[in-house]
């Protein structure tokens, strides 16, 4: 099949970018998205003009270093599936495909259709972990763990850390993403302890990175590689409200 | 160069025990003082990171992702294995040790593997303290599920995701860290070189991906837990930006690479469906617990899978390995695989039909789709993503792959490499798993070394080097960024004809079709010499476009897929020095009547470690004998 693309060219962080069109001739159905990209970007080394830049690692779905828009959609039209994973027989000869980066003020581009994440680390860094340092541990079966709990926390730890949820989102917010990991540590019992410090560690985290504030819209989890719920964002809302209630009383108490 | 082990003396079972006791330390005062680089951020890179920040080093780690959490440990599926006993089924840290010294063929250290062993046990303790969401059965309790090697059920898992969720433990506690201030890190950064002042390992020269600058970093210690080096080969289970950079440049500067030939087949992955292919997929091994591997008993039979009936199936492996069945290790299923398919009964109507079947029929009959489900959902769906066939209808077809690569720079045991100040950890060393890596047993090792090794060892070596004035000033860093510069723009500047990857994929072909599942002596010579003329063409007409003072992504993997051509010739110079076939080393010449590796214990019971000797020369090649005083060296049998 042949396809024509519309792909967003940017040199870098301060330069404008702009829409340039390429042909993708002689596309076997059964490549993955990104291997149809490497045949394009070989065909523009050789006639001396410069391949297009995109993120990509493990090319199985699992690192989350890929990710650009499709045609509107966040890795693409297929549901559940990375753009590494999306293969060309989803699509049909003749099909027109614009793919951006993704879009948001906390994500700025690096270049054609890499941004820069660095904002979900420091999100990370601001509480979502469990202090245990190393060789503190006690046995592993001494924590009884019901299968229900562990599954549900499996399911918000599956995050991949992409950041399609915050390209799809119309206010750009972090908000499934954080409450992923919110939800993954506060469904377990090794995650009381700092519970609310981390909500509250985390939700002032994402407000300093300028990502938008969430209003229930519901695309993040139409767009979620992982199929992650927003469920975990109406948890993190509720971890949020009483940390702050409790931190409030806190900070009364000790007169600040 | 002398080889010196540091294996301590005594009974196995005590033996870390006492070293660590014997260890210097560095008061916690003092700490701070010390400066750690820690190159990856994969398992063995994030958890040293993470435990040495919470010591109170000063420690500075690299990856050359956006983010630490995308390091390829992430895509680890199947498990983690552990000596816990918990199933009472028989298992014991010395069993673990056992299956590990047979698995590996008798080309591992013993004293290592049973500290891994031991190990094991504190690994999972300190992943459920952080929170990594391990299967649990009802009552609450840890769940474990068997793998390849083992008759014990002692691997543990978070569906089939276990890499992605300790790797996303070790990340969280290093990001903790980095909150602290003591860990400082350096996404979209690639190491590019070693510096080495007065024989001791000082800091590195890096290359920022986004602005192409060249920096210098000094420090007291460098640890390198860069992976492995699979992607030598093009087509790999590796992430694409896998590579052997890293520790390429600290074997020129001085570190011995050992057992290069040393790689892992794995043999359940997605068959190549095309020559534009980027990179193979693998099905976790952990899908042979259920899935049935068979192919046609008539060569070339072109029917499909459910066309062909029962009696007209060979499933070879039961067949073969009665007692093990589908869980042979690893480098027996691949190999099994190949013969079957050299015989031209491979699965699938293709004209080479390299593939076999797996079959999900039976186990679905047996114990309900729902069972299935819950236990290999995510990877039936990524095969029908990328098969476009549904796994719970027709049998997958799969066949071997590269996966890993025993093979790395050689350690002592306080993984030290023969550069003082150098240790490296994780697929990077050449480890523990001798000439063949058992399931679930990658991850163990690099938390291991992270987690429960390098913390002890890296303190007892600083403890004996003072903290000094050392900047980057220094003209040996100097000196390091000009050859590193010098490199780029040499490879900018070629302008030649051919893309990278053209040269990549010529090289994968010829290493996969001569040291690969497996390998004679005229192959390995002829590899050889065409391994050293692509390089030649490769410096003549390489077409290398952009600058270096931005993000470029052909300029990084030029670089990468230079360092391959010299690691690859070294790979077939180690493969032909070993006269002997073991584990995932097979060689032709060397099997027994009915197609088992067979191995020279006589001549070839060593850890071949090989000397750079500069441009144009050849490696010099030193033996570690090893010894086996606990489990004695037989042939392996799984029948």
């Amino acid at each position: 099949m042949n396809l024509t693309l519309h792909v967003w060219r940017q040199k870098n962080t301060g330069s404008a970018g702009r829409m340039e069109r390429y042909d993708a001739t002689d596309v076997n159905p059964d490549m993955s998205f990104l291997e149809m990209l490497d045949v394009v970007n070989e065909g523009l080394i050789s006639s001396g003009k410069e391949p297009i830049a995109f993120e990509h690692d493990c090319r199985e779905g699992i690192c989350g270093s890929c990710g650009f828009v499709i045609n509107g959609i966040p890795h693409g039209p297929h549901k559940g599936t990375t753009v590494c994973q999306l293969h060309m027989r989803h699509f049909k000869d003749g099909d027109e495909l614009f793919l951006e980066p993704w879009r948001a003020k906390a994500f700025p581009v690096v270049k054609d259709l890499v941004v820069d994440r660095g904002a979900f680390d420091r999100i990370i860094a601001s509480g979502g972990y469990i202090t245990a340092r190393t060789g503190s541990a006690q046995d592993g079966n001494n924590i009884q763990i019901p299968k229900g709990a562990a599954d549900s926390a499996m399911d918000a730890a599956a995050c991949i850390g992409c950041g399609a949820c915050v390209a799809a989102c119309p206010n750009a917010a972090a908000a499934l993403f954080t409450g992923a990991k919110i939800s993954h540590l506060g469904l377990l019992p090794q995650g009381q302890a700092e519970r609310d410090r981390r909500a509250l560690g985390m939700v002032a985290q994402v407000n300093a990175e300028m990502f938008g504030t969430c209003t229930n819209v519901g695309e993040c989890e139409a767009v979620c590689p992982k199929g992650i719920s927003i469920e975990v964002i109406a948890r993190m809302n509720a971890d949020y409200l009483r940390a702050s209630w409790k931190d409030r009383g806190a900070r009364k108490e000790s007169g600040e | 160069m002398k080889l010196d082990s540091r294996i301590p003396q005594g009974p196995i079972e005590t033996a870390w025990d006492n070293s660590r006791f014997e260890m210097k330390l560095v008061n916690p005062a003092n700490k701070r003082k010390f400066t750690v680089i820690v190159v990856g951020s994969g398992l063995a890179g994030a958890s040293a990171a993470a435990s040495l920040g919470e010591m109170g080093y000063n420690v500075k780690c690299f990856c050359f992702q956006d983010s630490p959490r995308r390091a390829h440990s992430i895509a680890a599926q199947g498990g983690i294995n552990a000596a816990k006993n918990y199933q009472n089924d028989g298992d014991s840290i010395y069993r673990l040790f056992y299956d590990t010294v047979k698995g590996g063929d008798f080309r591992a250290r013993e004293y290592n593997v049973y500290r891994l062993a031991q190990n094991s046990v504190k690994i999972i303790d300190q992943c459920v303290a952080q929170g990594v969401p391990f299967a649990r059965e009802y009552g609450g309790l840890l769940a474990n599920r068997s793998f390849g090697g083992a008759q014990v059920s002692r691997t543990f898992y978070a569906r089939g995701q276990t890499g992605q969720q300790l790797l996303i433990g070790a990340y969280q506690a290093l990001e903790a860290q980095v909150a602290t201030g003591r860990v400082t890190m350096y996404p979209r950064t690639e190491m590019l070189d070693l510096v080495v002042i007065d024989g001791k390992a000082r800091g590195i020269i890096t290359r920022n991906l986004v602005t192409g600058q060249i920096e210098s970093h000094v420090a007291d210690a460098v640890v390198l837990g860069t992976g492995g080096y699979g992607n030598v080969f093009y087509l790999s289970t590796n992430a694409k930006g896998s590579n052997c950079t890293a520790i390429w440049r600290a074997y020129k500067h001085g570190a011995a690479f050992g057992n290069p030939c040393f790689t892992q087949i794995h043999p359940t992955c997605i068959p190549v469906s095309g020559d534009y292919q980027s990179k193979l997929t693998l099905m976790s091994e952990s899908l042979r617990n259920d899935g049935r591997i068979w192919v046609p008993k008539k060569v070339g039979d072109k029917r499909s899978p459910s066309q062909i009936p029962e009696d007209e199936r060979d499933y070879y492996l039961e067949r073969r390995y009665p007692s093990f069945g589908n869980l042979v290790p690893r480098d027996v299923a691949s190999r099994a695989a190949k013969a079957v398919c050299d015989e031209g009964r491979g699965a699938g109507s293709g004209e080479t039909a390299l593939g076999v079947y797996l079959d999900f029929a039976e186990s679905i009959k047996r114990l309900g789709r729902s069972t299935i489900e819950e236990r290999y959902g995510n990877l039936f769906e990524m095969y029908e993503r990328i098969a476009g066939e549904d796994p719970y209808k027709v049998p997958m077809r799969i066949y071997p792959a590269i996966h890993y690569t025993m093979g790395g720079l050689w350690v002592d045991y306080q993984l030290m490499s023969t550069i003082p100040g150098l240790f490296v950890a994780g697929e990077a060393n050449f480890s523990d798993h001798g000439a063949n890596r058992l399931g679930a047993s990658a991850l163990m090792q690099g938390l291991s070394d992270g987690y429960f090794v390098l913390p002890y060892t890296l303190g007892n070596y600083l403890a004996a080097n003072k903290p000094d004035s050392l900047k980057t000033n220094a003209p040996e860093f100097a000196a390091a960024m000009d050859a590193v510069k010098d490199r780029s723009k040499q490879l900018l500047s070629i302008k030649g004809k051919r893309t990278v990857s053209s040269f990549h994929r010529e090289l994968g072909k010829i290493i996969w079709d001569n040291c690969g599942m497996a390998r004679n002596a005229e192959g390995l010579r002829g590899a050889i010499s065409e391994v050293r003329a692509l390089r030649e063409e490769f410096w003549k007409d390489v077409n290398v476009p952009g600058s270096e003072g931005e993000l470029n992504q052909q300029l990084e993997n030029a670089g990468r897929v230079a360092d391959f051509f010299e690691l690859g010739e070294l790979m077939c110079l180690d493969a032909l020095e070993r006269n002997e076939s073991c584990g995932g080393h097979f060689r032709e010449e060397y099997q027994t009547p009915d197609g088992e590796a067979m191995r020279d214990d006589e001549n070839y019971q060593y850890v071949a470690a090989w000397e750079y000797k500069g441009e144009g020369n050849a490696p010099e090649l030193h033996k570690e004998h090893l010894e086996f005083a606990y489990v004695h060296p037989a042939q392996r049998s799984y029948k």
